[in-house]
């Protein structure tokens, strides 16, 4: 890492080593990220809100706990920016919707109260699409966020507020959640590293939900070792969470230096066909023989279900979404139309008004799957074949490790470009989806730019609470590349 | 043509537990409108369910009770659909997977007089399921308030089969399934705050047919003799139609107890799809036989049962016993004291207890529990009347003071200064040889053998022993003077 990189594109390792000797206090940083934000952000439009008081009485708190020798560890006085459907107590909950634009969040989500306890200082909420259904953050109600890497570009989505705060040097770290490639898909855009932990290894409570099963809160980090960092803050079980698992956590972190290859990677045939840029193929391949290069056996494996990821995603995740959604009523809270004769039409309005077509197009589709008499065609026969997708990937690790994938079929579009093309827009999520429906850890990190000095990311897909082996060998390949200490220049 | 009635019925039962079905808040009835609410019950966005384990030992044990099936994995699914009592606008329910599968529930049909026992008969059940109670809507003039408190409230759904014939049938029915819920401490089933409601299906069809006929669904029946009034109208409101020469449509009808009419609130085309699938928020929790073993260990004798018990060990009348049952507290009270109070006293002991003490504890506005009164102190103010040393009029004095203050019967009479007097055994002799002289008529028909004529001579030894002799020794007194006559 250059020791020039300004502050505010700084990661949690540099800034937590100078804040714990006192170079630097946390309300210093937090008010270089809020001075760089305020610089930045009417090009990005990274946020939908920000508490710049609020973030500085959390800064003043840590140095106080700091000064009183009880700093919470690496994640203490460090920025940190949360994607607008995570809870946080008093601050504004919108999932970049109209329908909760005046939404005021009462209680914390379990991941918020896990970066408090660790110290981190909480600022902002950031820009995605409409209740997380998107691949560019077009569906936000409040207006499309910008790719710091050329403003004329989506940074992704649905976290793509997320992935520009960050790259843009507005933020430290930041979570975002991923359904279909959320994270993943907006880090590879902006050349950021994005985890999406296994399903049920973080909490969700408190994650506005849009579909319960495949959604996962998960990091937006400089470098592999600040996603190790995050992911230690925030991962575990909760018990106001159900479908979050009861393991043991390893020191993610301490772990990178421990866990070395060589590795036996599978690279799915089904991943690299038509469709695929050839620039971010030529940069997957690269990484693919740098990987040989270190000793690791290269197999070419078949998810042979890979075909209906797809349509298995739209089903499952629009009949959860459109039944997450119900609650969306304009009864006790949000959106509220102001002309409604009865009660039927409270509900019709105040959801006309509220949704964005997105929504709209989601919650009919998902609402017909599950209509009775196409229940069985539809839900059931997809929930079979999520079934044989998980089972593909479970067959692949008899023979391999992890797999290799690009991330995008495609580096950063133009925004506007696919808004007009649902269908066209849903193919950004095409190497992403199957591990959401498998449940996997997954994460993206940077392997190289195109031509044009647009970010590519490259896919590692783990095994099932996997996490810090598949942070290892994010990590060898990090290491010997460097791409993360190039920035945007805004 | 002469047709019969078919019945199912569908009650919903809510269950008794310290908190909500699916988080932390506290359940209950009767407080400050929404204060039994957190995020989770007022569905904010990002709230998730958690089982509430005390909610499934509890549908679990009414199962055992009812003698379902108890099935190995509790599964939950959401049923959707709007109304502004739903915070999610789905309910957290079961659909194709209930925890509990078939069971019987026994009915007994009134009998040919008060205090007969009437017909018992067995009602098959098609399943139990778990699901959460809705909130409250409050409609005012121009406008209507929700109240949350009851959302989330752990709720069971009791089904029959279509087994019933008459309302005489559904009101037993529903009688024996409160009963038992009361038994197992499941629920206090009190049908004004609504921890008991049902809805009927009901059709008709010609005496011989198999077939079902045309089913409506009743709704509201929000008392238990509204059920019994609402079914027999919905009889006779479909035998009218048949006879008319009209059809019957599959609707459902609200049935307004006060006028005792009903009227159609859907048809069968506007029925809901209520679009039912697995909730992913919560994950199926697996029901093993160690679990069933401890909750069996917990249910208590069925309240038909203990009733055949008590008629058949203390030789009690069936009317006492229909009093006792249906209370499980009381019946075990009577079953303590009767064991106190000694062989024989059984009847006694239901005596006191079926018209003094439900007298005095209507009187004082008091459950069972809450009063002072005990087992000991009942079967020892028995003991004190059968040994004589307590009048029977002074005895019921004696327990009002007991059933106040909780005192002993001894230490009440001590006080009170009840005790029949301790009587010297020669005054008490001239006494009772001046009666026998004064009386020669009632000396000869006891002599030839009127036992009933020795009667005649205890007034005159009472009078003169101002009404505290010992009514024993007064009696073995005038035996053996009356032997030596």
């Amino acid at each position: 890492m250059l020791m020039s990189a300004p502050l505010h594109f700084q990661t949690i390792a540099e800034l937590s080593a100078k804040l714990s000797v006192g170079q630097l206090s946390a309300v210093e940083l937090t008010q270089a990220m809020i001075a760089r934000t305020k610089a930045v952000e009417p090009r990005v439009h990274a946020f939908n809100s920000f508490d710049e008081a609020d973030a500085l009485a959390q800064a003043a708190a840590s140095d106080a706990r700091r000064r009183a020798g009880q700093s919470a560890g690496a994640l203490e006085g460090i920025p940190v920016g949360l994607k607008d459907v995570i809870a946080v107590a008093g601050q504004p909950l919108t999932a970049s919707s109209r329908m909760l634009a005046n939404f005021v969040s009462p209680y914390d989500a379990t991941v918020t109260q896990k970066l408090q306890s660790a110290g981190a200082v909480l600022h902002g909420r950031l820009n995605c699409d409409e209740f997380a259904m998107g691949s560019s953050t077009e569906n936000s109600a409040f207006g499309p966020s910008s790719n710091p890497w050329d403003l004329t570009r989506t940074p992704g989505g649905s976290s793509g507020g997320s992935a520009a705060a960050l790259a843009a040097g507005s933020a430290v770290a930041t979570l975002g959640s991923d359904t279909g490639g959320s994270i993943r898909q907006p880090a590879a855009l902006c050349g950021l590293v994005g985890l999406k932990p296994t399903y049920g290894l973080i909490s969700r409570y408190g994650l506005i939900a849009y579909a319960s099963s495949l959604d996962q809160i998960g990091p937006f980090a400089r470098t592999v070792e600040d996603a190790a960092i995050m992911l230690g803050a925030i991962a575990g079980h909760d018990p106001r969470d159900s479908t979050s698992f009861k393991t043991s956590l390893p020191d993610y972190r301490a772990e990178l230096k421990t866990r070395r290859g060589p590795w036996k990677l599978g690279i799915p045939k089904e991943y690299f066909g038509a469709g695929l840029d050839p620039e971010v193929g030529a940069a997957v391949e690269k990484a693919i023989s740098f990987y040989r290069s270190q000793g690791c056996e290269i197999r070419e494996i078949s998810l042979p279900h890979t075909q209906y990821c797809l349509d298995t995603y739209y089903i499952i995740a629009t009949a959860e979404a459109s039944s997450n959604l119900a609650r969306y009523d304009g009864i006790r809270y949000g959106h509220r139309t102001s002309s409604a004769k009865d009660l039927l039409d409270v509900y019709q309005k105040s959801r006309a008004e509220g949704f964005g077509d997105e929504v709209k197009r989601r919650i009919i589709l998902g609402t017909y799957v599950l209509s009775s008499g196409y229940y069985d065609a539809y839900y059931l026969r997809a929930q079979k074949v999520r079934t044989l997708i998980r089972q593909d990937f479970l067959n692949a690790y008899r023979e391999v490790d992890a797999l290799i994938t690009p991330t995008s079929p495609i580096p950063a579009f133009k925004l506007g470009e696919k808004s007009a093309d649902p269908l066209a827009m849903y193919l950004c999520d095409i190497y992403t989806i199957g591990v959401n429906l498998a449940g996997l850890p997954a994460l993206s990190l940077p392997c190289g730019f195109t031509q044009s000095g647009l970010p590519i990311g490259l896919q590692l897909i783990g095994q099932p609470f996997r996490e810090a082996d598949l942070l290892a060998t994010a990590h060898a390949y990090e290491q010997a590349h460097g791409w993360n200490t190039q920035f945007p220049s805004l | 043509m002469n047709y019969e009635a078919v019945i199912g019925l569908e009650v919903h039962v809510q269950i008794k537990t310290q908190s909500k079905v699916f988080t932390r808040v506290g359940a209950g009835f009767g407080h400050e409108p929404n204060t039994l609410t957190d995020p989770v019950v007022l569905a904010l966005p990002g709230t998730l369910p958690v089982m509430n384990k005390a909610a499934l030992d509890a549908i679990i044990k009414a199962g055992l009770l009812l003698g379902c099936d108890i099935a190995p994995i509790c599964k939950w699914d959401r049923k959707q659909y709007f109304y502004p009592d739903s915070p999610k606008n789905y309910q957290i329910s079961q659909y194709d997977q209930p925890i509990c599968i078939g069971g019987l529930v026994e009915i007994e049909l009134p009998g040919a007089a008060r205090n007969v026992m009437g017909e018992h008969k067995k009602i098959p059940l098609t399943r139990i399921h778990l699901e959460e109670d809705v909130g409250k809507l409050n409609h005012h003039a121009t406008d209507s308030l929700v109240d949350y408190n009851r959302a989330g409230t752990p709720l069971m759904e009791i089904v029959s089969e279509p087994a019933m014939h008459t309302a005489e049938e559904a009101f037993a029915y529903l009688t024996s399934i409160r009963n038992t819920m009361i038994y197992g401490g499941i629920s206090d089933c009190d049908m004004e705050k609504g921890q008991l409601r049902c809805d009927a299906n009901i059709s008709i069809r010609p005496i011989g047919e198999k077939k079902l006929g045309t089913k409506v669904e009743l709704k509201n029946l929000n008392s238990i003799s509204y059920v019994r009034d609402g079914i027999a109208h919905e009889i006779k409101r479909q035998l009218a139609v048949v006879a008319t020469g009209g059809t019957l449509i599959q609707e459902t009808r609200d049935y307004d107890g006060v006028a005792g009419t009903s009227q159609s609130l859907r048809s069968k085309e506007m029925a809901h799809d209520y679009r039912y699938f697995p909730d992913p928020d919560l994950m199926p929790v697996h029901v093993d036989d160690a679990w069933k073993a401890e909750l069996q260990g917990t249910c208590p004798e069925l309240p038909f049962d203990k009733q055949r018990r008590f008629i058949a060990d203390y030789q009690i009348p069936y009317t006492i016993t229909s009093v006792l049952i249906p209370d499980r507290e009381l019946s075990d009270f009577f079953e303590a004291t009767a064991q106190l109070a000694g062989t024989g006293r059984a009847q006694v002991v239901g005596n006191w207890i079926t018209n003094d003490l439900l007298r005095e504890l209507g009187a004082a506005k008091l459950s069972l529990s809450a009063s002072k009164i005990s087992p000991a102190n009942l079967a020892a103010l028995i003991q004190q009347v059968d040994a004589g040393t307590l009048l029977n009029a002074a005895a019921k004095e004696v327990f009002a003071t007991m059933f106040a203050t909780g005192d002993t019967p001894a230490a009440i009479i001590t006080r009170l200064g009840l005790a029949a007097a301790p009587t010297d055994a020669g005054e008490l002799e001239s006494w009772c040889r001046d009666s026998i002289a004064a009386n020669s008529k009632a000396l000869a028909e006891f002599k030839s053998g009127k036992e009933s004529a020795i009667n005649a001579f205890k007034g005159p030894i009472m009078k003169a022993a101002k009404g505290k002799a010992n009514p024993k020794l007064v009696d073995e007194t005038l035996r053996r003077l009356l032997a030596e006559a």
